[in-house]
């Protein structure tokens, strides 16, 4: 229970009773040597070469059994794997945790290519419900619309949709960088708290609400801003980013980014660090 | 006068052995304590910057730009320069022999290569983990 009477004297934190809180990490310097040899690989995945090319028909194959094949294939080196006849399948491509080029010839379903962390993947199609969350690295792209959640919670890497996405776009994403080819629906960037958005169409209604930290750039109109979503000043290292990634994202690299809008958080429900031990406290 | 100057560059001296401890915005002020990863998250990188080893990491990847690693910045723990690493969920802290340069940028370049090594070296604990949990 904060001790009110001494509030005037202390410090809102202190009164509270915070200061035993320490914010630290586990320190792993022991496990660290800066001289290792030079290996980009992750200990114990698939060393696959992108000259390597196969196929793999999943007509008439389940989301399970069709993963398990891709795995399968990396396994065997293959680098390079084209995906025949997906037909909006859900939940495939999911949980690919190494390097490899992955193409979809046709759409997916819900949930494609979740919790990937590496790889870079090309759907020739539309995506439905929540494609790439939880992204850790690598390339997602779509070469036509995609459906709502878009991007949810990824952590890093690139997701790029050449046409428009629906709500929610980049809801929760705590890294890493979407780009909208077309428009974008209501709640773009919902409680966003790192990362970065570009669109470069419209966005609908409440943009950025409850955001907590990250950058999103928008070339068209804004329904409406959510809750504490303040506008920014365009920055030259801002100008001189946003062209390399719209080249990296093959989205129309003459566009011309000086007039992007950028929105940031206004910093305004920055209150984690006052909640949380209290919480804590309470649990114990 | 001249005693002046001597403090001035005594208080630069104290400033540099302090890295990352002094409470220094609004809201550390606020709270009454360091925020130990107290680095701008919106830092966009300079590729300008880039080291050659990151050069041949993006290449091996297959991919144009330093990808995920744009999220990664050189942070502050107990007072040393530090890189926290997701997969293993700690500060790892940067080897005292390391200079380090004077501006962020640079920094964060230097802080995602040895991020790569630490991630990739056999030595990561992730590696024992994996020998022990993993499936099939």
């Amino acid at each position: 229970m904060a001790n009110l009477k001494t509030t005037e004297k202390k410090s809102k934190a202190q009164s509270m009773g915070m200061h035993s809180e320490v914010l630290t990490g586990r320190t792993q310097q022991k496990f660290f040597n800066p001289d290792e040899a030079e290996n980009f690989y992750y200990f114990g995945t698939y060393e696959v070469d992108f000259n390597k090319r196969t196929e793999l028909d999943v007509k008439n194959m389940e989301a399970p059994e069709a993963n398990k094949k891709i795995d399968s294939l990396m396994s065997e080196g293959y680098g390079t794997i084209v995906i025949k006849n997906p037909q909006g399948k859900h939940s495939l491509g999911v949980g690919i945790l190494n390097k490899l080029n992955l193409i979809f010839e046709g759409s997916l379903g819900y949930f494609g290519v979740g919790s990937c962390d590496g790889p870079s993947v090309r759907i020739n199609g539309r995506v439905g419900w929540s494609c790439a969350q939880n992204l850790m690295a690598g390339k997602v792209v779509v070469e036509k619309n995609a459906g709502s959640s878009f991007g949810a919670a990824i952590r890093g890497g690139d997701l790029i949709c050449k046409g428009s996405v629906g709500a929610r776009t980049g809801i929760d994403m705590k890294g890493g960088t979407i780009i909208v080819g077309g428009d974008a629906g209501a709640f773009t960037g919902f409680m966003m708290q790192r990362g970065r958005i570009i669109v470069l169409g419209d966005v609908g209604i409440n943009l950025g609400d409850s955001m907590y930290d990250g950058n999103i750039f928008i070339g068209g109109k804004i329904g409406s801003f959510g809750s504490d979503a303040v506008t920014s000043d365009l920055t030259s290292s801002d100008k001189d980013w946003l062209k390399r990634k719209l080249k990296v994202a093959e989205i129309d690299e003459n566009f011309d980014v000086s007039k992007m809008t950028k929105i940031v958080a206004g910093k305004k429900l920055w209150n984690y660090d006052n909640l949380e031990p209290t919480e804590k406290k309470g649990a114990i | 006068m001249a005693k002046k100057i001597k403090k001035k560059i005594k208080n630069k001296k104290e400033k540099k052995i302090k890295l990352g401890t002094s409470k220094e915005t609004a809201r550390e002020k606020m709270i009454g304590q360091h925020i130990g990863y107290r680095y701008d998250v919106n830092m966009l990188p300079d590729y300008k910057k880039i080291t050659p080893f990151l050069k041949k990491y993006v290449e091996a990847m297959g991919w144009d730009d330093l990808n995920w690693l744009e999220d990664v910045h050189m942070g502050y723990e107990e007072g040393r320069p530090a890189v926290f690493c997701r997969n293993a969920n700690g500060w790892v802290t940067i080897p005292k022999k390391i200079k380090l340069p004077n501006d962020q940028q640079s920094r964060d370049m230097i802080a995602r290569e040895l991020l790569i090594k630490f991630q990739m070296s056999p030595k990561h604990p992730l590696v024992d983990l994996k020998k022990a949990y993993k499936k099939g």
